[in-house]
């Protein structure tokens, strides 16, 4: 069984057919991939299988990794902060540091294909090395960008409009541009720890390690520690349905030892938790894809109370379980939850609360919030149609300026 | 009166539309912003707000409306209007042109009864999009009604939808790709009838697969009888 076959059992023949079809319309299209890490974060866990996936429709595909000392990643980490809306300050030097890491990348890589595809600001200057007769050039922003400083927007921008088009993951990150702006949400692997199927044992097994009983409805948000994430707004609203429903509150994420922020937030939660045995604040490592996983499964309501969000693709993750989810209607959370019908957006602590008392005594209406929710996430946020808007968007470079392409 | 056949001289040929999402650069706060934009974007704006809810959504019964009205319905709380958006026949228009006319005389009928406007919460804006559709050809083709009501079993929403909505508003055939097959190729006039009678904006995609099956399978067994 060939690794795109794997996906049948879950889209069905008819659209691992059409992944091939619209592969053999690009068939040996040189692409190059660039992005500025080769493991570790959601751009990386993305392309890691998706450069495969490309390969075996017949694309010729290279994944790149651009290198950069730590001035380098230094500025661009507050680059991301700023463009994400939070203050920074930037000298002459940072746009230099940026400048001269970009020309010591263009000297080393070979950017010489049909389409080149750039993930997010860190490798943008490589457009320096377009050709103008020939390939085709895509930015594909994986941030919000909605609302960012001034000058680092300027500065990318001057990058950013000389390539062909630009992929934003939802409607409202993307900015005034005068080139075709393309929507392309990200998406969750079937297949992966995080997402497959785990028998009850399993389970049992994760529960049991981590100590949360499951003799009562578990409410869950799996995040870092965050303040935007909003862990002790969770718990102010667990405490309002507490009162007149049973239940435990399950608080994951990631361990905050290095991130003084996340260090200050962890201990306002806990101490908003104040000892009490139905919560659980569990630090875990980032390797702890089937432990999250199981926790989602054993979870009765999954919550992700953000306040802002990118894309919050832990949304999917929850739904894809058939779990009812209440959740905040920031970032791209909307596009994985309909209202009432796939799931539940709320804007405040007490509407939360007021939710999670309603589904908990409601539980076939929750229960076909989840299925929905389910259904939702296979027909738009699954792995293949991730794959399939890729191939969309380089048939389109090809053929822009048509709205109705035929194929035939 | 049409001959019935019992074999198409030229088979039913299934294809799909695969869709990919452009975004326009233009938001709307409110019902002023909205109608501005409605009147100026390109034809394939209104049929994506009009129709990728049937393919994304194609789960839920019945479909919550088209984009227009849930977001006068969810963002603007107008809950007047955004019923009257919902309620809008699209099976009524032959052309988007003339769909687009209808939102705009229903948004304007509101407007002219109320001067005061709400706004969209920050980051609640209505964003227009616009769908560039890539047709493909199926493996599935029909010469009969047998392996027409077989592959109808068998092909994908993306197909479904094809014949059924982008055939009708967007490529302004009028009718469904289906009903116009069956008369032409088959003489089955009374059974495309039925089929071209079916709102097909009232069900799932699914449970219009099942419909239509289910009208083909009962005229294989009249034939039989």
């Amino acid at each position: 069984m060939t690794m795109l076959d794997q996906y049948e059992e879950f889209v069905g023949r008819g659209e691992i057919d059409e992944l091939r079809l619209l592969g053999q319309q690009l068939q040996g299209r040189r692409v190059v991939t660039v992005n500025s890490t080769a493991v570790g974060g959601g751009v990386a866990e993305i392309l890691s299988r998706l450069v495969p996936l490309s390969r075996e429709v017949g694309l010729d595909i290279r994944w790149d990794v651009i290198k950069g000392g730590e001035d380098f990643f230094s500025v661009t980490k507050r680059m991301h902060n700023a463009l994400h809306g939070k203050a920074e300050t930037f000298s002459a030097h940072d746009y230099e540091v940026f400048r001269e890491t970009t020309k010591t990348n263009l000297a080393d890589m070979d950017l010489d294909a049909d389409i080149v595809f750039v993930h997010d600001p860190q490798p943008a200057g490589l457009i320096e090395a377009r050709r103008a007769d020939r390939g085709r050039w895509v930015w594909r922003c994986h941030i919000d960008v909605s609302a960012p400083q001034p000058d680092v927007w300027d500065f990318l921008a001057g990058y950013v409009t000389r390539y062909d088009a630009t992929v934003f993951s939802a409607p409202q990150f993307s900015r005034n541009l005068d080139l075709p702006q393309v929507l392309i949400t990200p998406s969750i692997d079937p297949l992966s720890d995080k997402n497959r199927a785990l028998t009850d044992a399993e389970v049992d097994h994760v529960l049991d390690r981590l100590k949360v009983p499951r003799d009562k409805p578990i409410i869950t948000q799996i995040s870092r520690f965050d303040r935007l994430k909003d862990p002790l707004g969770v718990i102010a609203a667990f405490r309002l349905a507490q009162r007149y429903n049973d239940c435990r509150l399950v608080l994951a994420g990631g361990s905050a030892t290095d991130d003084p922020e996340g260090a200050e937030v962890l201990a306002a939660v806990h101490e908003a938790a104040n000892d009490d045995p139905d919560i659980h604040v569990l630090e875990l490592p980032p390797t702890a894809n089937i432990e999250i996983n199981a926790i989602q499964r054993a979870s009765t309501l999954i919550l992700q109370k953000s306040l802002k969000e990118g894309f919050g693709l832990t949304v999917s993750e929850a739904l894809w379980k058939a779990k009812p989810v209440i959740a905040g209607a920031v970032g791209g959370i909307p596009l994985q939850v309909t209202h009432r019908y796939s799931g539940i957006l709320t804007h405040t602590i007490e509407g939360t609360a007021f939710w999670i008392k309603q589904l908990l005594n409601a539980p076939d209406y929750a229960r076909r919030l989840g299925e929905n929710g389910r259904e939702h996430v296979r027909t738009n946020f699954l792995l293949t149609r991730h794959l399939r808007d890729y191939l969309l968007l380089f048939l389109f470079l090809e053929r822009s300026g048509e709205r109705i392409v035929n194929l035939h | 009166m049409t001959t019935i056949r019992d074999r198409a001289k030229r088979p039913f040929h299934f294809s799909s539309s695969l869709d990919l999402t452009l975004l326009t650069n233009r938001r709307a706060r409110d019902l002023a912003e909205l109608l501005e934009h409605l009147r100026a974007v390109p034809g394939s704006v209104i049929y994506y707000h009009t129709h990728h809810f049937l393919v994304q959504h194609q789960y839920l019964s019945p479909e919550p409306p088209n984009d227009f009205a849930y977001w006068v319905t969810g963002v603007l709380q107008e809950d007047r209007l955004g019923e009257q958006l919902a309620a809008i026949d699209l099976i009524q228009f032959r052309t988007i042109r003339a769909l687009r006319e209808r939102i705009i005389e229903v948004i304007e009928g509101h407007l002219n009864e109320r001067q005061e406007l709400r706004t969209a919460p920050e980051g609640e804006e209505f964003h227009f999009r616009e769908a560039v559709s890539f047709v493909v050809p199926t493996r599935h083709s029909a010469h009969d009604l047998t392996e027409f009501a077989d592959c109808m079993e068998k092909i994908g929403f993306g197909s479904l939808s094809f014949h059924f909505f982008g055939a009708r508003l967007r490529m302004e055939k009028g009718e469904d790709d289906f009903s116009q097959w069956l008369v032409t190729e088959l003489g089955e006039a009374e059974l495309a009838a039925a089929i071209a009678r079916l709102d097909p904006y009232t069900y799932t995609l699914d449970g219009l697969r099942r419909a239509v099956v289910r009208l083909v399978r009962h005229r294989l067994q009249e034939r039989a009888a």
